[in-house]
């Protein structure tokens, strides 16, 4: 099955290009989505909600102010398909297991799961760690949090959970610590014009932690389409430190959301690495509902040819002693295009609160492009919100430094490129990710 | 040590230079051979350190006329790393920060470098660890500097040390070093000057670049040239240092009217 794309001609638009019906575009992805498995069927008025808010919505245009720079005609004229049920071997994933996670990690190829590519053993009891279909049996909890986050009427966040049929469960019991990083890994095979809705949930519960790493990669290069939704929920004095890495094949189309709980005394830290994709988006939503809550956001996007990279995001404060520490990097070559938009919001409930955000920009061609915008919301009075956004270039002084020394000016540029992006890589709190990721920022063709 | 017989390490003739379309460098020669100290001094703005980096290659300036020789062959056709390959290093006079890079990262790349132009196999971390730490003893520098940044929060005085670290691992034909008596104190001189006098051999040379005398007692330069204007105004030996010392640069410059006159 295909979507139909329905083309009107709008003759308010000023080129003459057939224009796509966006919202019969819509209609056509929600018809796409898979039939919920009998064993989900409690499951059924999770996907019918999000599909009668999908149905009232449209894929956005630019006009839309939250896709100002992001330009998803390329995708809206695609008729995608879902992905033939691909069986891939351990052989073709094994690069991107972590050694500190080989007994804990989840494998999902184009979004559904993959038992045999999996292994949880070194997990301690009572932590699951599992798919959807097992966790509705064991974690009756599941209810009051898959699609419950804030949010969930967003447009693309609506498609996924309508398109439910599976997705990764972590759940971690009150006090729980879990020493062993968690990954969840979601391979695409690559189909060309296909579809996958990769679905994540984690539940910390009181004073427990965890680390987790969500990677989205592919194992051939296609004009896929991952759509992905994860929602974290972190009750009081728990602790997830999360590494979300994209890297996706660099035709495929990725939009990502990460919605976030945050209960009092808890603590978030997120590394969002993003490297992937034509075209790639990232929600990454944070809403603290307790006191003295600590949010830490690093994110580095670096992206060259023709990518786009786009980080949208938002930390809401709702009551006093809150932080936050933002810092996003993006460091962009030939013509490729970053945006970032960090919202945070700050109303007059969340005194005190201590926010810092900082945009810190490298632009390696003098066609590149960022866009880069902070976006205050504070109505309280007495807090303190931090903000500066920097957009340079390498310098030629810096280049000469290190040519004097005998590097030739592309390694030069290499080391000062990774110079700038290692500070949000050295946040990662697993070392064989960290290491690989080290290479690939260090080798990075500029 | 001046040796007539000795190899020319570097010959400069007539050496005009621009910098953003004004003329820095006027008419400037030189010459070096091998196992010699020179040292130039000048008052501030008179070229000095554009003379050095234009040495070093630094892509701001541009050569007007005159010619820069390098062991026989045309320096300035060279880039920069090329240059730093065949041996010409400039200790900066303000050495510059990269925050992210390790020291030890940044040494290994670099010293890796030379070795791949003079066909040798790199060193691997573990036999390049042995080797800066003897070096590291040279200059009396904590192992600590190598796993920080490079010359990021170093004091003035530690990044002039890192600068003779680099030298003392690179091993140069032609060592610039811009007033790397700048800043320290009088035993971290010490210090540097004892790592400079025993990077010495007969087929190397120094060039230095100084406003103070108080160098020159710890290294001991066979000539001391006196820069104004972008040019070379007079030649000396290393007591003319103490004359510049003592009466400044006002009667050199007198002297050198005087002789344009007759
Ligand atoms: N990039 C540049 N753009 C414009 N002018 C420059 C540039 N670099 C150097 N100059 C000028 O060239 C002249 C010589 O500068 P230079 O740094 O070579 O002097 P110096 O002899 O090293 O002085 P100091 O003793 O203060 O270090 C100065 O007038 C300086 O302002
Ligand atoms: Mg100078």
């Amino acid at each position: 099955m295909t979507v139909e794309v329905s083309t009107s001609t709008d003759t308010t638009e000023p080129t003459l290009k057939a224009r796509v019906d966006r919202s019969a575009y819509l209609a056509g992805l929600l018809k796409l989505r898979p039939e919920l498995p009998e064993e989900l069927a409690e499951l059924q008025g999770v996907r019918d909600r999000a599909l009668a808010i999908a149905q009232e919505l449209a894929i956005p245009t630019t006009r839309d102010e939250e896709w100002r720079f992001t330009d998803l005609s390329s995708l809206v004229h695609i008729g995608f398909a879902l992905p033939d049920r691909a069986s891939i071997s351990f052989a073709q994933i094994e690069s991107f297991i972590l050694p500190e996670a080989v007994n804990s990690r989840l494998v999902f190829v184009d979004g559904t799961y993959a038992p045999d590519l999996s292994a949880t053993d070194d997990l301690p009891e009572g932590v699951l760690v599992t798919n959807l279909s097992v966790a509705v049996q064991f974690l009756p909890s599941l209810h009051n949090y898959l699609a419950k986050q804030q949010g969930a009427e967003e447009v693309f966040t609506a498609l996924n959970t309508a398109s439910l049929i599976d997705g990764a469960i972590v759940h971690v019991p009150k006090n729980q610590h879990v020493e062993t990083p968690i990954q969840i890994l979601f391979v695409s095979t690559a189909g060309v014009a296909t579809i996958a809705h990769p679905r994540c949930l984690v539940i910390a519960e009181s004073g427990s932690s965890l680390t987790l790493v969500e990677e989205f990669v592919s194992i051939a290069d296609g004009g896929y389409f991952t759509n992905a939704v994860t929602e974290i929920a972190i009750a009081e004095n728990a602790q997830v430190n999360h590494t979300r890495v994209q890297r996706e094949s660099e035709t495929a189309f990725h939009i990502g959301k990460t919605a976030v709980s945050q209960a009092r005394d808890s603590r978030y830290s997120c590394s969002a690495i993003s490297l992937g994709a034509k075209i790639a988006r990232h929600n990454l939503e944070v809403y603290q509902t307790g006191e003295q809550t600590q949010t830490t956001l690093n994110g580095l996007t670096m992206i060259n040819g023709e990518q786009v990279g786009d980080t949208h995001s938002k930390i809401a404060f709702t009551k006093p002693y809150g932080t936050s520490d933002q810092v996003q990097k993006c460091i962009v070559g030939d013509r490729a295009h970053a945006i970032f938009n960090g919202k945070v919001s700050v109303p007059q409930a969340a005194q005190l609160t201590n926010a810092a955000q900082l945009s810190r920009n490298l632009l390696l061609s003098p066609r590149a492009r960022i866009d880069t915008k902070p976006q205050l919301e504070i109505t309280a009075d007495n807090v303190k919100c931090a903000h500066g956004a920097t957009v340079s270039q390498l310098e030629d002084d810096e280049v000469f430094y290190l040519q004097s020394r005998g590097l030739n000016p592309e390694e030069a540029r290499k080391l000062l490129t990774y110079a700038f992006a290692i500070e949000i890589i050295n946040h990662i709190p697993v070392a064989s990710l960290k290491a690989n990721l080290t290479t690939i920022i260090r080798t990075q063709q500029l | 040590m001046i040796n007539e017989n000795s190899e020319v390490i570097l010959s400069v003739k007539d050496l005009t230079a621009d910098v953003s379309d004004t003329q820095i460098l006027k008419g400037l020669n030189l010459e070096i051979k091998a196992g010699e100290i020179h040292a130039i001094m000048g008052p501030n703005g008179s070229g000095k350190s554009t003379f050095s980096k234009l040495l070093a290659g630094h892509p701001a300036y541009t050569v007007t006329g005159g010619e820069v020789t390098f062991r026989g062959q045309n320096l300035l056709e060279m880039a920069p790393d090329d240059r730093a390959k065949s041996g010409v290093f400039l200790a900066f006079q303000y050495p510059l920060e990269i925050p992210g890079v390790s020291n030890l990262d940044f040494l290994r790349v670099s010293y890796n470098a030379k070795r791949k132009q003079e066909g040798l196999e790199e060193l691997d971390s573990f036999d390049f660890d042995e080797l800066v730490r003897t070096r590291l003893d040279l200059l009396k520098m904590d192992a600590a500097f190598l796993s920080r940044s490079v010359n990021e929060g170093f004091s003035g005085g530690e990044k002039k040390r890192n600068e003779i670290l680099q030298m003392a691992l690179l091993e140069p034909k032609l060592g610039i070093l811009d007033e790397i008596d700048s800043g320290l104190d009088i035993d971290a001189l010490k210090v540097v000057a004892n790592g400079v006098n025993q990077l010495r051999t007969s087929d190397n040379a120094i060039l230095m670049i100084t406003h103070y005398q108080r160098l020159l007692d710890y290294i001991v330069p066979d000539f001391v040239h006196v820069m104004e204007g972008g040019r070379i105004l007079t030649t000396g030996g290393k007591e003319l240092a103490f004359e510049l010392e003592a009466r400044g640069y006002e009667w050199v410059r007198e002297e050198e009217a005087a002789e344009v006159a007759r």
